[in-house]
């Protein structure tokens, strides 16, 4: 991959300048979805953009020292992992990739989570600190088995290289993989019924209360962009071959789109559970799912 | 004004979220802030959104007669309320303190305290008049923060029946456009 198609896919497609639309337009499906869902009418196709511009016009409060420049800085942070991470999918065939991208997309898919623990903390908020605490219980709760199962779909295929993984063909090891990680993404986008670090009627809103203005806005931002990320590493693993550039374009974004639907239709139909059944949920019932997949990978590669 | 101005005026417009208080209300207008939000008036057409945090909102909606109690709280909230922002009174009490008026337990009108933009009447008002509130303060909001005269309080119209020819939700939409 060299410099020129590097930066395309950075800033073009499927990064910056393809996923922040998408990231709005993601945000104002899932409003819609929950709205319909409650026998709703919704908010109007723009709404996510009049947020975001509304947002950048208000003022911040005053942050001091070392404490406010940090509370600063985690959202920024939290939006350029987030769109470094919807950079690096290999939506188009033949677009380059290195090996080991893999692991720097995971990497990237988890700082935005990372950000908004030490964002709650940093504030200084009582309500930021307990949903920073929650935070990090569901992030060690529901990461074993989405890195079990991302370990297992490469160790079933012999690479950490997303472009040869999408080049290859869906095995049923594959799909058990993505199904381990389909019922990750509701815990990893803070959605019911697994909303605990944003617990609106709980906490506030959680780690991001004391975040006003400009700040909220790239909070609200990365949270788009990681609806592309996530819902995009998925469709990328289960999005068939296809050769010509705006098919493989178009089935990606349908397949994203379609599991904003499934996702946003389940978290409209769901309650949220206490964490303690969240935790439960994912250390008993899902790591089976994980286990399994990864023996088989390991089974199928050594008789291979 | 310039373009980037404009779509800012235009955004605060279609954007209010708003920051519920309660200073010693009955509960009844409580009640109709959130029927507002419900599937039969769906406020969020407007873009309106009940945020958690005042940091979060654009619009303070003050119910109650204000208490000693509450209104160090709601001075506080206000302050955290970030700018250009609004102040809305729900209800007959914020405004006059209605029907407990010159009681020693409170320290109302909210207008001696923080300064309120939009005042909506009734005992309960009904949840149109509410979102026609709201929508008129958020156009208060998009002005003032345009640069134009600052806007003096607004007292909206007591809401009569529902959904004659001056229906609150038809004359909401007006506003918001």
């Amino acid at each position: 991959m060299n410099l020129i198609t590097a930066l395309a896919r950075l800033l073009i497609f499927p990064g910056l300048l393809f996923a922040v639309p998408a990231a709005w337009f993601f945000l104002w499906v899932e409003r819609k979805a929950v709205a319909r869902m409650q026998g709703r009418v919704g908010p109007p196709f723009m709404q996510p953009v009049f947020d975001f511009i509304k947002l950048m016009g208000k003022s911040t409060p005053p942050r001091i020292g070392i404490g406010g420049a940090l509370m600063r800085a985690w959202p920024l942070i939290a939006v350029s992992s987030a769109a470094g991470a919807v950079g690096l999918l290999p939506v188009l065939p033949a677009s380059g990739g290195f090996q080991g991208d893999l692991i720097l997309l995971l990497a990237l898919l988890e700082l935005p989570s990372i950000c908004i623990i030490a964002a709650g903390f940093s504030s200084g908020s009582i309500f930021g600190e307990i949903g920073s605490a929650r935070e990090a219980v569901l992030s060690v709760s529901y990461n074993i088995v989405f890195l079990l199962a991302v370990v297992s779909i490469a160790a079933s295929q012999h690479t950490f290289s997303l472009a040869a993984l999408a080049q290859q063909s869906a095995s049923p090891l594959r799909w058990l993989g993505v199904l381990a990680i389909l019922i990750c993404l509701p815990a990893k986008l803070h959605l019911n019924p697994f909303s605990l670090p944003n617990a609106e009627q709980e906490i506030y809103s959680g780690p991001i209360t004391e975040y006003a203005g400009p700040e909220l806005a790239m909070w609200e931002l990365s949270h788009g962009l990681e609806w592309v990320a996530a819902t995009g590493l998925v469709a990328t693993l289960a999005a068939p071959v296809v050769a010509t550039w705006w098919a493989a374009a178009l089935i990606f974004v349908a397949l994203c789109l379609g599991l904003v639907l499934v996702l946003s239709v389940v978290a409209a139909a769901t309650a949220r559970l206490q964490i303690d059944t969240t935790v439960r949920f994912y250390w008993q019932c899902t790591l089976i799912f994980a286990v399994l997949a990864i023996a088989s990978a390991l089974f199928v590669r050594f008789r291979a | 004004m310039n373009l980037w101005k404009k779509l800012m005026c235009y955004s605060r417009r279609r954007s209010p979220w708003l920051f519920h208080m309660n200073g010693g209300s009955c509960n009844g207008c409580d009640i109709e802030l959130v029927a507002a939000l419900s599937p039969r008036y769906d406020a969020e057409q407007l873009g309106v959104r009940l945020e958690g945090s005042p940091r979060h909102a654009d619009i303070l909606c003050v119910t109650g007669p204000i208490t000693h109690n509450a209104v160090n709280a709601i001075k506080t909230v206000y302050d955290q309320v970030l700018g250009p922002k609004a102040v809305v009174a729900i209800g007959s009490c914020p405004a006059t303190t209605n029907v407990f008026v010159e009681s020693r337990t409170l320290a109302g009108p909210l207008s001696k305290h923080i300064p309120v933009d939009v005042f909506v009447p009734g005992c309960p008002p009904r949840p149109d008049a509410i979102i026609l509130g709201v929508a008129k303060a958020a156009g208060i909001i998009a002005e003032r923060s345009a640069g134009d005269s600052p806007a003096k309080p607004v007292v909206m119209p007591l809401s009569g029946s529902a959904c004659d020819e001056n229906c609150a939700c038809a004359k909401a939409e007006e506003v918001a456009k």
